[in-house]
């Protein structure tokens, strides 16, 4: 029964969602509506279910010493300190259990929640995504390689693109007259992403579409059930 | 000839460093360079400038911190064309950090236009979960969905809220987007099922797979990608900011990147070829 009920469920939920797409009336249009409620709702539980989770993974890895389990220390206290200062002092726009005193104000300029956001979490974040620019750069000058007519199709496309995609590009062919300029930097860029680009990429979604569809009823039909969880 | 075989084993903390001055510099003596607004830009642009005072634009803020650098000056840019041209904008997230983007974004620009009052003309309705269902859900039922602003604050006590119901008083959906819940699901929804215009900006490695949806049936109607795309709508707008400072940096960093692909590649012929003569001598 524990899994017949959530496959039900699932079937049940699943059909009426396709159907009511189709017959928008009473009583489909409604009860959809209500599904989609419902799951606002869910979801919002999901956040806090995925925080306790992220609480528990933690502890458990730094309980059995994993390999690097000081930075598990870290994650926590960071983490623990940015809920402690949401719940006690607040954020910009929600009031907290305590109130902020005028003096915290002036030294931190805003509330503590706001400003570890604004002058930690951002720039950590910030910096940890600027450093795909250098990983992405040693990447392609050994993997960007005239090995083959493919490969160096790839080699080509990119480097036109990088340069057309950034105001060098400009720079570089802005004097060719009006009536070329199918042949300056920034157009050649345009082409490749407009036509090549956009037809591979209409391939791939198609195919996945096709695939969100099959898995879809795969899992409406009860075929599908590894997120019940288990073998 | 040794020296084409060390074309092939440059130290990656060589191109680090490089690539690290190249982008320092650029941002310390402001090294700028020409540049041309594209027709994706321009669209967006313009969609924004057709409208007329006073209608009502939702602009949802669908990233984080980490793509802050690229997106945010868009959202800036953004929001200057709005409140130069009288539009009121009503912003959501479907990511959790987006209500910060979002007011950060509002802080700087409510500084050069005090006439703009929160509630009167902007509004921040906050972060919702559920991405595509919280976008389908708006469209039934927005007063539901989002019964409060970010700060808890009853919708009906905002005059910009006034008669919305759904997605019927909105002029145009703006996404600004670093992946998924994102731009995707707006135009599947706002576009393909109520037949809203919807644009967008997102990072420049989401660009190309968001750009099939620029096509005839105008399914997205511009797309500003990543930090050009940023650039070219702050030079539309005519004020230039963060973007427009960081297209120095990024130009020269991919000329160094195009700098290290020609020598790995003439390193890689070079040796090729000898490697092809050695053998061909070979009994």
């Amino acid at each position: 029964m524990r899994r017949q009920i959530p496959m039900i469920i699932t079937f049940l939920v699943g059909t009426l969602i396709i159907v009511s797409e189709f017959i928008p009336h009473k009583p489909f249009g409604n009860l959809s509506t209500t599904l989609e409620g419902w799951f606002l709702i869910i979801s919002g539980f999901a956040i806090i279910l995925g925080q306790l989770s992220l609480f528990k993974v933690n502890i458990i890895k730094i309980h059995r010493r994993t390999p690097n389990w000081q930075y598990y220390i870290i994650a926590l206290v960071s983490f623990s300190i940015m809920v402690l200062c949401g719940i006690l002092w607040g954020t910009q726009q929600q009031p907290g259990l305590l109130t902020v005193r005028e003096g915290m104000l002036n030294f931190f300029g805003y509330k503590p929640f706001d400003y570890i956001f604004k002058y930690f979490f951002e720039n950590l974040s910030a910096t940890m995504f600027s450093l795909l620019a250098f990983f992405m750069a040693s990447a392609s000058y050994r993997a960007f390689r005239a090995r083959s007519p493919e490969s160096t199709l790839l080699l080509i496309a990119a480097v036109l693109v990088m340069l057309g995609r950034t105001t060098i590009g400009s720079t570089l062919t802005g004097w060719i007259p009006n009536s070329l300029n199918f042949l300056q930097l920034p157009k050649i860029a345009s082409f490749i992403m407009k036509y090549p680009n956009t037809a591979g990429q209409r391939a791939i979604m198609i195919c996945a579409g096709l695939g969100v569809i099959g898995s879809s009823l795969r899992i409406i039909l009860g075929i599908e059930r590894s997120y019940l969880g288990g073998k | 000839m040794k020296i084409f075989e060390r074309f092939l084993t440059i130290d990656r903390r060589i191109i680090f460093l490089l690539i690290f001055i190249g982008v320092a510099l650029p941002l310390i003596f402001m090294i700028t360079f020409n540049l041309e607004v594209t027709e994706n830009v321009q669209s967006v642009y313009e969609l924004l400038q057709e409208m007329e005072p006073g209608t009502r634009i939702l602009i949802s803020f669908d990233y984080d911190p980490s793509t802050k650098p690229e997106i945010q000056p868009m959202a800036i840019a953004l929001l200057q064309q709005a409140f130069t041209n009288r539009l009121r904008v009503i912003t959501t997230a479907l990511w959790p950090m987006g209500v910060q983007m979002c007011n950060e974004a509002y802080e700087t620009v409510s500084a050069e236009y005090p006439d703009i009052e929160y509630g009167i003309d902007f509004i921040n309705l906050g972060y919702k979960s559920g991405g595509m269902v919280t976008i389908n859900h708006m469209a039934k039922d927005f007063r539901s969905t989002f019964p409060a602003d970010a700060g808890g604050v009853p919708i009906d006590d905002f005059p910009i809220m006034k008669g919305i119901k759904n997605f019927d008083k909105i002029g145009c959906m703006i996404s600004l987007s670093a992946g998924d819940p994102g731009l995707k699901q707006w135009v599947m929804i706002v576009h393909d099922t109520f037949n809203k215009p919807v644009a967008g900006g997102t990072t420049a490695v989401q660009a190309p797979t968001m750009l099939p949806y620029v096509n005839e049936q105008r399914q997205l109607i511009g797309l500003l990608g990543g930090l050009k795309g940023a650039a070219e709508f702050e030079l539309l707008v005519k004020k230039p900011g963060f973007a427009t400072k960081g297209m120095g940096a990024q130009s020269i960093a991919h000329l160094i990147i195009i700098l290290f692909i020609v020598i790995g590649n003439i390193g890689y012929f070079v040796t090729r070829k000898q490697q092809d003569t050695i053998k061909s001598k070979k009994p």
